[in-house]
């Protein structure tokens, strides 16, 4: 009985995977084969932006090859997955997903041309501060508080990287300052989750609330006024010797700046220490069980204090890299919503910083799409795919494919008793 | 499935504290015979204890309001400047400063005192009108207030958190202006209701879709309605961009104006300028009965065991995840009238990528307001007026009108961690009463 | 040589209640002090507080003749006190290792930890006492006994030489509590030093070397299993002289009123809680559910109440075919519930009595009337039930949470039992409450029965079942291993069958009066 309902469950569930795949082939046969013409041919280019001498040949393919191919790609996973069934389905369903992306993009270029080598740096590029919010989110929730003022520190680490910039005229001391503003930011946010026990969605409203308003005040007041105070300098980009030559990925990855590099060393960091250090393994046991850490004589308020204040840090880098690393300026709201992206990214990538850099990545680089799209005057409207970010967290949440597990004290105040 | 395996993971985290903690039976089983009637307090609260409510609310937005005065002493420069003369004269100049900000901000909230004065004893209604103007802003900029705050009381009251007011805000927009200009040959009469549902549909609709989620998958409608406010806003920025289905023709990315037989009537219409409409009162009402439908009928009765308890009342027989969308959709639909008085009563068309901020408004009203409707019309009023007096207050005293989040968040703050205001002022705590719970994980 | 452990006068007051009232006890090294006491006698706040949980108001520690401060488990544990909490403090997502070596993780430079060493270091005790404990495996996978063992590694883990166990036996079968035994003496043989926190009798008779009884935060006395038995210890524990009988007239089954055919349930870790399950309880007749705790009773409960849905079978409720049906379709069917975790399925805490009575009714004339609440009738129905129902209260308009258990559950009762009823299902109806609740609540459920209902009651006290029921259902591991007449049920028979052993009888699936007719 037993056993033969949970395999009746199993096969199910491998079934669903197999239609999955076999939508998605027939997606690219029904919405992108009619449009397209025989003698039609697409152009991926990989010249670099900055005209680095690598050259590499232009790949040049008639554009419903590329859709068949594609198409039959996923197809066959699907035929697999009924025959014998994959091990990690979910990572087959992004292996088709790309061909999707890919079949998308041969279509969307086709009687043109499509830089891949710049689209995939400006994904990284869009990527970066969502990847950083994510990586807050990830610091505070893993300890079991829920951080949504993400955005708030942003924008607080946004603010000062461009005033304390431009009066230090060095982009170490704004950088320095957008931490620790957004640090000042998550000391609130902990002060009122751990030491006042404040519901935790409400303190992070708070936070956002009132960085929005500090910030645009200031702004205001100051830099409005005085231009010279809205003027910092920006860190320019490094070619890291050796890797950067290498062909497509050298200029993808390795001819960025210095926080872009930051944030990756930041993913590998906080991953390790998540699960590899006595902070981590500390940090994952407050955030699961958190009297099971105190009896054992785990100061939960201070691995609260200082994950929240260590997110808050994190969050004041991602306001610097948009200021210093990118427009050079401080705008009112000039986050956008990129702490509830990186939210997003966060749940996504399953509260992992591995997982929430590829989602990080994936959002990066539907925004970067996004934009091209204008250009290839493709007939879908850019704000779609502005949306797929969020339409595919809510998917993810509701369980439909993968699922994703909130640290299970994730919001809850500790009582000591 | 996962339904259940969220109740596994509350289950499995029973430590976390909660009143069904050991210590806490310890204590209720261990004083069997003495019944505990000292800790009882008074079942229906007296005059008095209906003060202490207040209490803590009006002490927030005085401490909240003493902050804001700081942080425009210390941000302007003729402080500055005046105390490098002297101290005393640096003084003198920052009373001068907050003085001028705090008279700006309250004539621009409720008008010229000596106007209003002379205007009544004149006796003349236009100058009265005139002199009354300011209040009727603020009376006009509560009433969206007042109905964001309800949609975020409503869904606290249900065990929800609707962070989702200005999504809904968005599409019922998209709902009521469509109605509005592209329904022709109406009468008033039939237009203006069916304009005003069709923005209670639109944000209903929105608003369903956390509620939907949560009771079918556990989905924590946190993330779900922050999400859906991004799509709606992408959705509303296409609808109404250049060239899109509702865009005006041209070349601005806004919506065709509304039908006139959709207005929401001005309640002065001789007053061109006086744009407090049949909104406000339709406000009240629906406030009224957003009150009476929590606590003297079935439904409020059900979305408030959910609320309170959510295991109990599936015990109790009540469709828990029906529940779920029901709130939320009574959520939605008041955050959408948000939209449509704004829309019908004073834009008269949609225009594009504007950040109304109701959404996290809303949250500070309901809890400002107790999410009870009373305290959220006053909280409403209350928001009204800053909006009003610091549209003026940047005017007249050159403080930039975003002293008002600066002064909202505070209020949260204080009146979310209302240890701090105690702690301040030596309050004693109240007895804890039928007081929503808010502490909850995503699980 | 001094006491291994010495507690002086240890007195710790809640608001409004003195939980632990001077009290004294002494352990000797290598023996095992059994702490006895019912629920909320204060044995729990008491090792809190050695434990360092809480902080006592008054009162002196000892340990090894020192006077110890303790503030913090950490304190606890530098001074070799360890503690098994009774809901285990492991993190689920977790290995064995990392639960056990947290808070005192070995490493190596920069804090990295070093899992090799823990996990040796595990093997080790785990081969030392017998555990028999994977050190990789995931606390989640594992069954609640081996987390128990887990939960002792992290003692020794930590040289802890004076170990607390509160209530370890409660999610236990009859073998895991005699392995868990076993355990113990090996550990006291080495020069441990127990406290055994226990509700249970003779389970502290057999493995104590001295016996304290606990009542409502006082020592009410002291004795060794030599020069005591089961009768005096459980007069101590409550008082005065147990009714071990419920006041009970024969009484003729009528009809069967719950019927429950091949019923198969999944538990939360997708085993089958419940393995095909069938089963009548008929009108005019108690029918008890005896079994260790987790094999399946509540489940099987919660199905039969509409609160969880089973895999297959059929459950008809005089007649009507209730299965997979959703809770209130089940109440209007005639069955009332009272719920085992009472706070958390029962009660609106934050509401006033008032409103929790029309829980089950509000939608109903006469309180409501279409979509409006009616407040008089509300209010009288109310008045009458708390009167009728003797729910101690100075009003109707208090917060439930307010109250104690035992009116808590007066509440419930009320609302359930007031009205016309055909079934009643029961689940745990007197746990944690003081003895003259727990007689309330039995003449309640008895008057029921005589009124003609069916009355299915589950307890995890088997003198309860014993005293109450007409006959004894009784399960292990999701299946019913025999139905017997109470009437010649006998303690160890059912302690056979609850450890899985089926009983040579057969079972009866109908009740015995007929036969006997």
């Amino acid at each position: 009985m037993t056993n033969s309902l949970r395999i009746g469950e199993a096969r199910r569930r491998k079934r669903r995977m197999g239609i999955v795949f076999f939508v998605f082939s027939l997606a690219i046969l029904l919405l992108f084969t009619p449009g397209t013409r025989a003698d039609d041919v697409t152009t991926f280019t990989f010249v670099t932006a900055r005209g680095m001498e690598i050259p590499i040949a232009d790949l040049i393919f008639p554009t419903l090859v590329g859709l068949y191919l594609m198409a039959g790609l996923a197809a066959l996973a699907g035929i697999w997955q009924f025959a014998k069934g994959f091990e990690h389905p979910n990572a087959v369903l992004g292996v088709v997903a790309g061909f999707f992306v890919l079949a998308f993009l041969t279509w969307a270029a086709r009687g043109r041309s499509m830089n891949m080598t710049g689209m995939l740096s400006s994904s990284l590029l869009r990527a970066v501060p969502i990847a950083l919010a994510a990586l807050s989110g990830i610091m505070c929730e893993r300890s079991g508080v829920v951080n949504i003022g993400i955005e708030g520190m942003m924008l607080m680490g946004a603010f000062c990287a461009a005033l304390f910039g431009s009066l230090g005229g060095s982009v170490w001391i704004g950088l320095l300052a957008a931490m620790l503003g957004g640090g000042l930011m998550a000391g609130l946010l902990a002060v009122l989750a751990i030491r006042y026990k404040v519901d935790q969605i409400v303190a992070g409203t708070a936070i956002n609330i009132l960085a929005t308003g500090l910030t645009s005040y200031l702004s205001t007041r100051y830099l409005q006024v005085n231009p010279a105070l809205n003027r910092p300098p920006t860190f320019s980009p490094i070619a890291i010797p050796g890797v950067a030559s290498i062909p497509i990925i050298g200029p993808v990855l390795f001819t960025h700046t210095l926080p872009v590099y930051l944030t990756l060393i930041l993913v590998a960091g906080i991953f390790i220490m998540l699960f590899y250090t006595r902070w981590g393994l500390r940090s994952r046991a407050v955030g699961e069980h958190p009297r099971a850490a105190d009896t054992l004589g785990v100061n939960v308020f201070k691995v609260r204090y200082v994950n929240v204040l260590l997110g808050g840090l994190v969050a004041g880098l991602g306001g610097a890299y948009l200021v210093l690393a990118s427009v050079a300026r401080f705008d009112q709201l000039m986050t956008a919503g990129k702490g509830f992206i990186g939210l997003a990214a966060m749940i996504f990538g399953k509260w992992n910083p591995i997982g929430a850099l590829g989602a990080s990545l994936i959002f990066g680089f539907a925004d970067a799409l996004q934009t091209r799209l204008a250009i290839l005057a493709v007939p879908i409207p850019s704000q779609f795919l502005l949306m797929a970010p969020y339409l595919v967290t809510i998917i993810v949440l509701a369980g439909v494919v993968g699922q994703s597990r909130a640290p299970a004290a994730d919001g809850r105040p500790y009582e000591k008793e | 499935m996962n339904k259940e395996a969220h109740e596994t993971d509350a289950r499995a985290s029973t430590e976390v504290p909660s009143d069904h903690d050991d210590a806490a039976s310890d204590r209720n089983t261990g004083t069997e015979p003495t019944p505990r009637a000292l800790t009882v307090h008074e079942p229906k609260p007296g005059c008095r204890s209906r003060l202490r409510t207040l209490l803590v609310p009006l002490l927030a937005i005085v401490t909240a309001l003493i902050i804001g005065a700081l942080v425009i002493v210390f941000t302007d420069t003729s402080v500055y400047a005046a105390f490098e003369e002297g101290f005393l004269q640096g003084i003198v100049q920052a009373l001068v400063v907050i003085i001028r900000a705090y008279s700006a901000f309250y004539v621009g909230a409720f008008g010229d005192p000596g106007q209003i004065l002379g205007a009544l004893l004149s006796g003349d209604t236009t100058r009265i009108i005139r002199a009354v103007y300011p209040l009727t802003e603020t009376l006009r900029t509560a009433t969206p207030y007042i109905f964001a705050g309800l949609a975020v009381a409503v869904g606290f009251q249900g065990g929800l958190f609707n962070i989702g007011a200005e999504g809904q805000y968005f599409i019922a927009g998209l709902t009521t202006v469509f109605v509005g200009y592209a329904l022709t040959g109406l009468p008033a009469l039939i237009h203006l209701p069916l304009a005003l549902l069709a923005g209670i549909v639109g944000g209903a609709l929105w608003a369903a879709i956390p509620g939907y989620l949560k009771g079918k998958t556990g989905a924590h409608e946190v993330i779900n309605t922050i999400m859906l406010n991004y799509i709606a806003f992408r959705f509303a920025e296409y609808m109404l961009d250049v060239g899109g289905p509702m865009a005006r023709g041209d070349g601005r990315p806004v919506s065709p104006e509304i039908q006139p037989s959709a207005y929401l009537p001005r309640l002065f219409p001789g007053q061109i300028q006086v744009r407090l409409n049949a909104g406000f009162l339709l406000a009240l009402l629906v406030a009224w009965g957003v009150w009476w439908l929590l606590f003297k009928t079935t439904i409020g009765y059900e979305i408030r065991t959910v609320g309170h308890n959510p295991r109990a009342a599936k015990y109790a027989g009540i469709n828990v995840a029906r529940n779920y969308v029901i709130t939320m959709a009574i959520s939605g639909g008041l955050a959408g009238l948000a939209a449509s008085t704004d829309i019908l009563g004073v834009l008269r068309f949609m225009p594009n990528a504007f950040h109304s901020g109701y959404g996290f408004d809303a949250i500070a009203l309901a809890l400002l307001g107790k999410s009870h409707p009373l305290g959220v019309v006053l909280a409403s009023l209350l928001f009204g007026a800053l909006r009003a007096g610091a549209r003026n207050m940047q005017g007249i005293a050159r403080v930039p009108i975003d002293i008002t989040s600066i002064l909202q968040g505070l209020i949260i703050v204080f009146i979310a961690a209302p240890e701090i205001i105690r702690l301040i002022y030596r309050v004693r705590q109240l007895p804890k009463g039928e007081e929503i719970d808010l502490t909850h994980g995503w699980g | 040589m001094p006491p291994v452990l010495e507690l002086k006068g240890i007195t710790k007051r809640f608001p409004g209640v003195l939980a632990n009232d001077s009290i004294d006890l002494t352990l000797e090294e290598g023996q095992v002090v059994g702490l006895l006491g019912e629920n909320g006698a204060g044995k729990s706040t008491l090792m809190n507080i050695l434990y360092g949980l809480y902080n006592q108001d008054e009162g002196e520690i000892f340990v090894r003749g020192e006077r110890a401060h303790i503030e913090e488990p950490n304190d606890a544990i530098a001074l070799g006190i360890g503690m098994v909490h009774q809901h285990f403090m492991l993190v689920p997502v977790l290995t064995v290792t990392e639960n056990v070596m947290l808070g005192m993780e070995s490493t190596r430079r920069f804090g990295f930890l070093n899992r090799q060493v823990a996990a040796r270091r595990i093997r080790d005790i785990s081969d030392r006492y017998g555990l028999g404990v994977d050190p990789e495996a995931v606390i989640e996978d594992l069954p609640l006994g081996i987390q128990q063992r887990v939960e002792i590694i992290k003692l020794l883990y930590r040289s802890a030489d004076i170990l607390i166990l509160d209530e370890p036996t409660a999610v236990l079968t009859p073998q895991e509590v005699s392995g868990l035994f076993e355990i113990i003496r090996s550990l006291v043989a080495q020069g441990k030093s127990v406290i055994f926190i226990s509700h249970k009798l003779r389970e502290v008779l057999e493995i104590s070397n001295n016996i304290v009884v606990l009542r409502r935060g006082r020592v009410v006395g002291s004795t060794t299993p030599e020069e005591s038995n089961e009768r005096d210890l459980a007069a101590m524990m409550v008082g005065r002289d147990v009714i071990l009988s419920v006041p009970k007239a024969a009484r003729e089954p009528e009809q069967p009123v719950l019927r429950v055919e091949n019923l198969y349930v999944r538990g939360d870790q997708d085993r089958m809680a419940v393995d095909g399950v069938t089963f009548e309880v008929w009108g005019g007749e108690i029918v008890g559910v005896a079994g260790v705790q987790g094999n399946g009773q509540t489940e099987l409960v919660e199905v039969l109440t509409g609160l969880r849905k089973s895999d297959a079978g059929r459950v008809t409720v005089d007649g009507v075919d209730v299965t997979n049906a959703p809770p209130r379709k089940i109440t209007e069917a005639g069955t009332a519930h009272i719920p085992e975790d009472r706070q958390r399925d029962g009660l609106v805490l934050a509401y006033p009595i008032m409103q929790n009575l029309i829980l089950n009714t509000y939608y109903q004339p006469p309180i409501a009337k279409g979509i409006r609440i009616q407040e008089e009738p509300m209010r009288e129905r109310a008045e009458r039930l708390v009167n009728e129902y003797d729910v101690r209260t100075p009003s109707i308009f208090t917060p439930v949470g307010n109250l104690s258990g035992g009116n808590q559950q007066k509440v419930i009762v009320a609302r359930e039992l007031s009205n016309p009823v055909k079934l009643t299902i029961a689940a745990q109806p007197t746990r944690g409450l003081d003895v003259g609740s727990i007689e309330y609540i039995h003449t309640e459920l008895v008057r029921k029965r005589d009124e003609g209902a069916a009355v299915f009651v589950v307890s995890a006290e088997l003198d309860e079942v014993l005293s109450l029921a007409d006959r004894i259902l009784v399960m292990f591991e999701g299946r019913i291993m025999g139905i017997v007449p109470a009437k010649t049920a006998t303690k160890e028979a059912l302690g056979l069958m609850m450890a899985g052993i089926k009983s040579e009888g057969e079972a009866t699936n109908k009740p015995d009066t007929r036969r006997e007719a």
